[in-house]
């Protein structure tokens, strides 16, 4: 058991849905009649989509190879036509590229597709390899692709591996349900993430870590780690939000501290990869069953689901279809992808389920919210509440002043916009879209400095 | 004389503390006055002269950092006369004159709103409820506000508070309006909006499409009421070349267009505007919203 550390602020979210949702088992969700595979589901290049309308496409194949090498392909979660090669509208609020699949209903797969395969002789380039080519992106939410994250360069080794089963967003309980029910399949994907990182024969050390209100996945995993003889340490880590974000998990394990995001510094500067459990899942999926990313599980709840549910959804499932089966109380409601913490509210539900679609949350709304808040009054909640020791109320004036650049100089880049602070707020400021606000307007100034730079450049 | 002095100064309590500051205080103003004839740097007094002519409320809308530099820039780099919008003819012929140079006019520009899309007459596609901000509705993740029109104008006003002149209100209609007696075209406006919809015209301009999406015309009948449609009947109906439809949206060349508004006649959505009429009864840029609702509605 490691010496662990207590990161610095963090909160105790309420948490009503937890309790609901930790015992139900994984259903299976129907398979969508249309399947809508956005081209952008994780951080990097967009696919480019290698299909056209009218093609014919297997469950499990290709229909999007990676734009670079920060990218990874896209694969049909059906069997069927295409039925389109065109927009979407993607949770962030923009509209991208996607590629629309018909599904024939007869899940015709791509050959070995879901049937064991004999991973036990790869190499770690193999291994990262296969992980790109199966569309593998970081699944607990932000979807950075995972090979990547398993090439270090030469110069930044990783000695640890940490495998984050902390699940510290209230309501969501599929990690939870994901370790319980398929511990072992876990288990094989730690250790090709190990193999994946392995140096010079060495596997990394390697960590996975839970919150102590799962004591069961913890036994779960412990059990399966050991039957399959992996070497990875289940630690069970205080339930205190954000404790699964990486730069606090990572702190709380080893006590190493990753520079912070205004150096671009990245966990490999401290010789440390984290991966989510449904990430290693994925893995050993891709690598010893044969099947791609098109499906992962998810969590749908909230105080408007009538029957909450972890479910295994088909990537691409269209959330309205994924909600008909939940018994939606109508009436005004407020949709949510991702967790209350950090998700984002939707205007409709006409958007697909993407590889990093952790949860799928509904919430009644009983009245108008106001939309004014008040002013700050210095009550510093917001200041023992940051995970990243940064002054939010600081930054939070700045914004309604238009201050953006100093805002800059109060490290608004390296807020991880975990919502502590707007969640401890007493004046109910929001902080958190007023720091997206300002890496917003930092990132626009650059752009015009550069474009300014370039035009001069061009010109002389 | 000098032995009264001492004598003085013995008798009084702190008299040689008296006698020592007020003998370095000699020496320190005359080394101040040496060091401030060697080391003056000239400033042109033309700097002063410009500074004194313009209005001074450093609104940048020339491209310099305020004013001063404005002026310096004019006097040390040769910068053009007729930069100064808040300052209009007035300050051009004034800085020109300082400058020993022909005065080549200020061009008097004024901001115009390019969206029609009031809530009323555009769809909502749900309820926003973040920060009332325009460039915050736009951040990723924010949703986009809650107008279906992805160019619209969003309303949140953030042009008006960018506005250094006073010159922009929010229209009871929810759109934001010019007050073209207070608009400097400083270009603030143009800036703030993260929308693209404001830009700078020449206040002899009088016909303008109120309209900047993109979208095509399927889309635009969705969204909105006011929404140009790409129909090129304002191209046909053009002797002058002036007015294209690109990128699914009519543009007019403000170059080519003699006003003579054949095009606002022929437009079957009411996006297209002669406001020449309106701008003598009115003094916002956009048409009262009374008369847009009998041409559109």
């Amino acid at each position: 058991m490691p010496n662990l550390l207590r990161f610095h602020g963090g909160v105790h979210p309420h948490d009503d849905e937890k309790p609901r949702t930790r015992g139900l088992p994984i259903e299976t969700a129907a398979a969508p009649a249309t399947a809508v595979l956005p081209l952008l589901q994780h951080i990097g290049a967009p696919s480019k989509p290698v299909v056209k309308k009218g093609d014919q496409v297997l469950r499990g194949q290709a229909v999007a190879e990676a734009g670079g090498f920060v990218s990874v392909p896209v694969h049909s979660p059906v069997s069927g036509k295409v039925a389109d090669v065109g927009k979407c509208l993607h949770p962030l609020g923009m509209s991208v590229d996607a590629v629309v699949i018909e599904n024939d209903g007869r899940d015709a797969s791509v050959p070995g597709f879901g049937e064991p395969v004999d991973a036990s002789s790869l190499d770690a380039k193999a291994i990262r390899d296969r992980i790109r080519d199966a569309g593998i992106c970081g699944m607990g939410g932000a979807g950075f692709p995972t090979h990547v994250k398993l090439s270090p360069p030469a110069d930044k080794p990783v000695d640890t591996l940490v495998v984050n089963g902390a699940e510290c967003e209230p309501a969501l309980s599929a990690d939870h349900r994901l370790m319980l029910e398929h511990a072992e399949g876990v288990a094989s994907g730690v250790r090709l993430l190990q193999r994946a990182l392995a140096r010079d024969g060495r596997l990394p050390k390697t960590f996975l870590a839970v919150e102590e209100n799962k004591p069961d996945a913890a036994a779960a995993m412990r059990s399966a780690c050991s039957k399959l003889s992996v070497d990875c340490e289940v630690v069970e880590l205080p339930v205190r939000y954000p404790q699964g974000a990486e730069k606090q998990l990572i702190y709380a394990l080893t006590g190493r501290k990753v520079p912070p995001q205004s150096e671009r510094g990245l966990p490999m500067d401290v010789s440390v990869v984290v991966q989510n459990v449904g990430t290693a899942f994925a893995v050993h999926e891709a690598l010893e069953r044969g099947k791609p990313l098109v499906e992962r599980v998810l969590t749908v709840a909230g105080d408007a689901v009538g029957r909450a549910a972890n479910v295994r959804a088909r990537i691409g499932t269209p959330i309205a279809e994924l909600l008909a089966a939940r018994d939606v109380s109508p009436g005004p409601t407020r949709l949510v992808l991702g967790g209350p913490m950090m998700g984002l509210a939707q205007f409709t539900d006409e958007l697909p389920v993407m590889k990093t679609t952790s949860g799928v949350l509904v919430e009644r709304r009983e009245e108008e919210e106001p939309d004014r808040f008040g002013p700050c009054i210095r009550c510093a909640r917001c200041v023992e509440a940051c995970p990243m020791q940064l002054v939010p109320t600081r930054l939070s004036v700045l914004a309604e002043a238009g201050l953006f650049d100093a805002m800059a100089e109060w490290g608004v880049v390296d807020c991880i916009e975990c919502g502590c602070c707007a969640y401890v707020c007493p004046a109910r400021r929001p902080i958190v879209h007023q720091v997206k606000l300002g890496k917003w307007m930092l990132g626009q100034a650059q752009k015009k400095a550069a474009a300014a730079a370039a035009a001069k450049g061009g010109a002389s | 004389m000098t032995q009264g002095m001492l004598v003085f100064a013995a008798s009084v309590p702190y008299g040689p503390a008296i006698g020592l500051l007020a003998g370095l205080g000699v020496l320190f103003g005359v080394a101040l006055y040496i060091g401030s004839r060697k080391f003056a740097v000239k400033v042109d007094p033309r700097v002063d002269e410009i500074v004194e002519a313009l209005p001074n409320a450093n609104c940048g809308g020339c491209g310099f950092g305020g004013c001063r530099a404005y002026a310096e820039a004019v006097v040390l780099k040769g910068v053009a006369t007729n930069l100064c919008a808040p300052g209009g003819p007035a300050a051009s012929a004034a800085v020109a004159r300082i400058m020993g140079v022909a005065d080549v006019g200020a061009e008097m520009r004024v901001a115009v709103v390019h969206c029609q899309g009031a809530p009323a007459r555009s769809r909502s596609r749900g309820e926003y409820s973040g920060l009332r901000d325009c460039r915050a509705a736009v951040v990723p993740g924010a949703g986009g506000g809650a107008k279906s029109c992805a160019y619209g104008c969003l309303g949140y006003g953030t042009c008006v508070e960018a506005c250094p002149f006073g010159a922009m209100v929010m229209g009871p209609d929810g759109l934001p309006q010019v007050i073209e007696r207070l608009c400097t075209a400083c270009g603030r406006c143009v800036e703030a909006c993260p929308r693209s919809l404001i830009s700078l015209h020449s206040k002899k301009q009088a016909v303008f499409v109120l309209c900047r999406s993109h979208n095509k015309a399927k889309v635009v009948r969705e969204v909105c009421d006011v929404g140009c449609i790409a129909c090129r009947r304002c191209e046909k109906a053009c002797k002058h070349d002036a007015i294209h439809v690109k990128d699914n949206v009519a543009v007019i060349d403000d170059a080519k267009c003699t006003q003579c508004a054949e095009c606002v006649k022929v437009c079957p959505r009411g996006v297209i505007w002669d406001l020449s009429a309106a701008r003598a009864a009115y003094s916002g840029t956009r048409a009262p919203a009374e008369a847009t609702a009998q041409v559109g509605g």
